[in-house]
């Protein structure tokens, strides 16, 4: 799945803006991380249709990115997040970052991961069939 | 005085000097002077080109030499509008004049051979610290050769060997006299009472705190590689401007070329007399100030200029160094992927200059970890470093967020003015 991240300056009311702007295209946002630093922001969302989105963000001037995620189903339990990232570490897989959400629907909890190494991943979802 | 025939002669022996220099034969032949002897009247000497950084840069390194490499014995430069120095060339002869020309401005100032001279000036292929040097030795004083930084040290070594002169720029006098307190340092420990600063541009307001701190006269020097080093003009302490040493021949003029009359504001032009190496032409300071010619109760007879009032081109001296929007253009472009939109953010935080580059993110630039940012950062603050020799803070921003105005970005924003 692609993830849409778009760059924020650290200046007062830009997220707001970016914000106003997917609510204009009429955009769901169905996930959402912010990295922060002391000088500037990337603001990280999974909406259906990134590429389109994208598209339109950049018309009007945000530097934005798709990068190629993974939506991992978690089981909503203790213990439940730890033992599939045990899976992955036993690959060789080096995670970048994830941050975590839950479906509405069916209250499935659900994490969104960004590795290093994509081919190792590939290999590892289809060994635990973990999509 | 110098009379209208003693001129005439020393500009004379510049462009005999000159002419041993293929591109200045080349140069000269275009207005129709071939030999000295061409040069008949003041009128004359006017006709001949300009000499900018750019002629200089065309023939890097050693191209405007006047003498072959045998005869020059050291090299200094300063950094060009590009990623290549300024280089020039100095005889043995040269050397002894430079050091004379700089003992004899100290001689004005009071200072003799019983000094205890502090050079904290950079020592290297920047001009300060050698020239005041050799200046400082050529008069008898005892030189303390500093070179810059190392701050507590340079306030130790001040108190315990009697330091009286001290020699750097002023934005490091106003932070050796913050630093006191820090270094457990009375300034009544200290026997400092001249101050010789110079490399960068300051104010009377900053003189003044430079004084109340350290307990000294601070005088103003000036110079640039290009014509020489530190030492073309210095003030006296009668503080009517800046005396401009008898061999360096100043015209002021406007931006069409034209001379200015004495006392109105204009582009500072220096030719040398009697230096070898590297003889100045009519060389463009791109300084701005203005000049009058009398005699001083110090003793000085001749050409006097004030305290530079600007630049005309857009170089920036930080720290002491000269810095352009072009050097920081090319550091950013070498990394790749980014817009050649960026805005360079100049202020003083305590008594030291800063830097900081904005740089607008393009979307091949952009990646959405943090890390790969950074890294990114780091690289354009490593670039800026290489070019310039300065460090500076790297901020990224968005695209089209820096101001543009008639479709050209502002490439700088100088904040220290007013600040002392």
């Amino acid at each position: 799945m692609l993830q849409l991240s778009v760059f924020l300056e650290n200046t007062k009311g830009r997220l707001a803006e970016v914000l106003n702007l997917l609510a204009e295209f009429n955009v769901n946002i169905r996930a959402l991380s912010l990295a922060d630093t002391k000088d500037y922001g990337v603001l990280r969302v999974i909406v259906e249709n990134p590429e389109e989105v994208a598209a339109k963000l950049k018309d009007r001037n945000c530097v934005v990115k798709l990068t190629p995620v993974w939506v991992l189903k978690v089981a909503d339990k203790p213990g439940g997040l730890a033992s599939m990232l045990n899976k992955l570490v036993a690959e060789g897989i080096v995670v970048e970052y994830m941050y975590a959400f839950v479906e509405r629907e069916n209250e499935q909890a659900q994490v969104v991961i960004r590795v290093r190494d994509v081919e190792l991943m590939q290999k590892a979802i289809k060994k635990y069939n973990l999509e | 005085m110098m009379s209208q025939e003693e001129l005439l002669n020393g500009l004379r022996r510049t462009v005999e000097q000159v002419l041993k220099a293929p591109y200045y034969q080349k140069k000269l032949a275009e207005v129709g002077i071939h030999y000295a002897g061409d040069i008949k009247t003041l009128d004359d000497f006017r006709k001949i080109p300009l000499t900018e950084k750019e002629d200089l840069r065309q023939n890097y390194p050693f191209g405007l030499f006047a003498e072959p490499m045998d005869n020059i014995i050291r090299i200094h430069a300063s950094s060009g509008t590009t990623g290549k120095p300024t280089v020039v060339g100095y005889t043995r002869e040269d050397i002894k004049l430079w050091a004379r020309i700089v003992a004899n401005g100290f001689r004005r100032l009071g200072i003799t051979s019983k000094d205890v001279i502090q050079v904290a000036y950079g020592y290297g292929l920047f001009t300060g610290g050698m020239g005041i040097h050799y200046g400082a030795e050529e008069l008898g004083a005892v030189v303390i050769p500093m070179s810059g930084g190392n701050t507590a040290k340079q306030l130790m070594i001040m108190r315990d060997f009697g330091t009286t002169v001290l020699c750097c720029t002023p934005s490091y006098a106003l932070y050796l006299g913050e630093s006191l307190a820090e270094a457990g340092i009375s300034k009544d420990e200290l026997k400092l009472r001249i101050g010789v600063f110079g490399a960068e541009p300051w104010t009377d307001k900053m003189r003044k705190e430079i004084e109340a701190r350290l307990g000294l006269t601070a005088v103003d020097i000036y110079g640039l590689s290009e014509t020489m080093g530190p030492g073309v003009s210095l003030e006296c302490l009668k503080g009517i401007g800046l005396h401009i040493d008898e061999h360096f021949y100043p015209e002021v003029l406007d931006p069409q070329g034209n001379p200015l009359p004495e006392g109105e504001v204009g582009e500072l032009v220096l030719t040398t007399f009697d230096k070898m190496g590297f003889p100045s032409l009519r060389y463009r300071t791109k300084d701005l100030t203005s000049i009058s010619y009398g005699t001083c109760v110090c003793g000085h007879t001749g050409w006097t200029m004030q305290r530079i009032s600007g630049r005309v081109d857009d170089m920036l001296i930080i720290r002491g160094v000269n810095v352009f929007p072009s050097q920081i253009e090319e550091a950013i472009l070498s990394v790749g992927g980014i817009e050649p939109h960026y805005l360079i953010i100049v202020d003083r935080e305590g008594p030291l200059d800063i830097m900081e580059v904005l740089v607008e993110l393009s979307a091949t630039s952009f990646e959405d970890e943090i890390r790969e940012l950074e890294e990114l950062q780091s690289r354009i603050r490593q670039r800026i470093e290489n070019i310039t020799g300065l460090s500076a803070k790297v901020r990224l921003v968005e695209p089209k967020s820096i101001p543009r105005s008639e479709g050209k970005a502002k490439r700088v924003e100088d904040r220290r003015k007013g600040k002392i």
